[in-house]
């Protein structure tokens, strides 16, 4: 082993205390919900859980699974998925096509469309003609937010950079073989992307998931996403004068749905991860 | 093409000709590769409906409409009326408050968050262990994941002041034990807490991803020229002075770039959660430009008064794009590197 300076030494125990601090501070939150979500009411209302659960209860992920608040709850996490699933496959539809069709080199008006795309990222209408212009459009409904908010210039662009890199001699050779556009998009380009497509079907997805202001406005109760009911459980649990009945406390009730709501996407993240590490390293998109 | 072969054409009688033939060779070109034009219909109609339809929604600044059920075309035209009254009228303040505000917060957010990914990537080369530093990393990363409901959720119920029959949230139980809030205290309705809640939160949520960048810029860096320094006698600080900070240069200079040019963009929903049901109070150093567009425009408010909100969305708009273009440029310029 190579010696090491002294300041070298200090710096590198330096690196390691402080990393390990930043980690434990962006986990703690995590084990703290977790924790309240399962601590006893008289517990947490003493203040006594900082880290580790107290008097363990199930109660409040029980009434938000299978007790009094299940049907709410139910209804609005069938309604993310529903977002989410049928939201991202729209996107990438429109955006593999979009990307597909705009790294062909002899695409007339190339140019022209490239930009009315990018433009998009400069400029936007501003929030009071979008909300006006949804509302005209019937985006008002389930299927109306999934129409609405389709694709997004930035993952067109780099999807089409990926596409760009991908050598034209294998195309080629199968354009000769007799396929036609949606053969080798299907069966060269696509494949050879993999990565490229994972990322941007994870942003997309993402972004569904978390959605909240536009489909709080959008559309009616019964079709709010996880993200509106989690906040209104969250709301009404805090300063509140309401005395409950519940064998649990409000701030468990409140943590639960946190908790509910961030588990599918803790127990992909080991395998996605690598994915979206690598989008933010295709950065610079140039035009 | 009629080209007559009789007669040698000269330049100017061939140019005319490819001009004349011009639409006929981009529909011979569409006909022959159809498919990928099909593949172009869904991007151009989602583009043309939500992106470049709205834009027309412009003129609402312009005209007396204050009901989201008129019609754009119809309604009376009313000049440059609404910007004299958000800017100069009885309620200008407001305007201009939420003008400064945005931009302190943004100010604020780049003087604190901007180092902090850095030095982030600095300590995470640092750590030579291959399997702690990847670990380390990737849940660094996992907060950007996270729903900006779920964050401003648990911060509002850690900062919850309590009651008689509730205890306070955590971190507000810390500060009243510490003596530094007196109990009871709804730190969230609190203007003075605002921009700190806002920036820590940011922070915590956006630090470890955004280190990526900086990080793949220092494992660029040969490994020479630490080799180099070192012979010269370099401690680590003299090290980072000399070495890694300058071999970092061209991702810093981009990526503050970048950043300026999104000053305005203050991210609405966030601001919203944290500061909603609040009362009026918080929103002298909370409400921001778009938030303030929202709330006239009747989205998270009752109240309407659609052209005047309207009006400070233009405005805002084009700030808006004049910084991204501005950055951009500048960009361009210094590293021939830019988000276009």
């Amino acid at each position: 082993m190579k010696r090491l300076d002294r300041s070298e030494l200090i710096f590198k125990i330096f690196a390691y205390v402080f990393i390990t601090f930043f980690v434990i501070t962006t986990l703690y939150p995590f084990i703290y919900s977790i924790s309240m979500a399962i601590s006893g009411e008289v517990a947490i209302d003493s203040g006594k859980v900082v880290l580790w659960p107290v008097d363990v209860q199930f109660d409040a992920i029980k009434a938000l699974l299978i007790g009094d608040r299940a049907k709410s709850f139910w209804i609005a996490y069938t309604n993310t998925l529903f977002y989410t699933f049928y939201g991202t496959a729209f996107s990438m539809i429109i955006s593999i096509f979009a990307a597909y069709a705009l790294s062909r080199k002899k695409l007339v008006f190339k140019r022209q469309i490239g930009f009315l795309i990018v433009f998009t990222m400069w400029f936007n209408a501003g929030l009071i003609p979008t909300y006006l212009n949804y509302r005209q459009l019937f985006v008002n409904n389930r299927w109306g937010i999934i129409y609405g908010f389709g694709a997004q210039a930035f993952n067109i662009l780099l999807l089409r950079n990926y596409f760009n890199g991908i050598p034209n001699e294998i195309e080629e050779a199968s354009i000769i073989d007799g396929a036609n556009e949606f053969q080798v998009l299907s069966n060269i380009y696509l494949p050879m992307s993999k990565s490229a497509l994972m990322t941007i079907t994870l942003f997309y997805a993402i972004n569904r998931w978390n959605g909240y202001f536009w489909n709080m406005r959008l559309v009616q109760g019964t079709e709010h996403p996880l993200q509106v009911v989690l906040r209104g459980i969250a709301a009404a649990a805090q300063d509140t004068d309401m005395i409950t009945n519940y064998p649990y406390s409000l701030y468990s009730l409140a943590y639960a749905a946190i908790i509910l709501s961030i588990i599918p996407i803790i127990i992909i993240y080991p395998y996605i991860q690598k994915y979206f590490a690598k989008g933010v390293n295709v950065g610079g998109v140039k035009e | 093409m009629h080209v007559n072969k009789d007669k040698e054409l000269t330049n100017e009688e061939l140019l005319d000709e490819l001009e004349r033939t011009r639409w006929l060779r981009y529909w011979k070109q569409i006909k022959k590769d159809w498919p990928v034009y099909l593949m172009l219909i869904p991007v151009i109609i989602f583009f043309y409906l939500f992106r470049y339809r709205p834009i027309g929604g412009i003129m609402i600044a312009f005209k007396n409409f204050d009901d989201y059920s008129q019609t754009v075309g119809e309604s009376d035209f009313y000049g440059l009326y609404a910007f004299k009254y958000i800017m100069f009228g009885p309620q200008a303040n407001r305007f201009w408050q939420a003008f400064r505000n945005t931009f302190t917060l943004s100010t604020y957010g780049l003087f604190f968050g901007f180092p902090i990914p850095i030095i982030l990537a600095l300590l995470f080369s640092e750590i030579k262990n291959e399997k702690y530093r990847s670990i380390t990393q990737i849940i660094s990363y996992l907060p950007r994941l996270i729903s900006t409901v779920v964050i401003t959720s648990i911060i509002a119920l850690m900062l919850s002041g309590g009651n008689v029959t509730q205890a306070p949230g955590l971190i507000n139980g810390l500060f009243v034990k510490w003596g530094w809030i007196e109990a009871g205290t709804p730190m969230l309705s609190e203007p003075q807490y605002f921009r700190s809640i806002y920036i820590i939160s940011n922070i915590w949520s956006a630090a470890g991803y955004g280190s990526i960048v900086y990080f793949a810029a220092i494992m660029a860096i040969s490994p020479t020229n630490y080799e180099a320094a070192k012979i010269d006698g370099a401690n680590k600080l003299a090290q980072i002075r000399y070495v890694t900070l300058p071999g970092m240069a061209p991702t810093l200079t981009i990526m503050l770039i970048l950043r300026v040019g999104q000053m305005i963009n203050i991210g609405y929903e966030k601001v919203i959660l944290l500061t909603m049901d609040r009362g009026n109070e918080v929103l002298m150093t909370a409400e921001v430009i778009s938030t303030y567009v929202l709330s006239l425009g009747g989205l998270t408010t009752g109240a309407s008064q659609v052209n005047f909100a309207a009006a400070a969305d233009v405005f805002n708009s084009f700030i808006a794009m004049f910084l991204v273009l501005g950055a951009n440029y500048i960009s361009r310029r210094v590293s021939d590197t830019s988000l276009f």
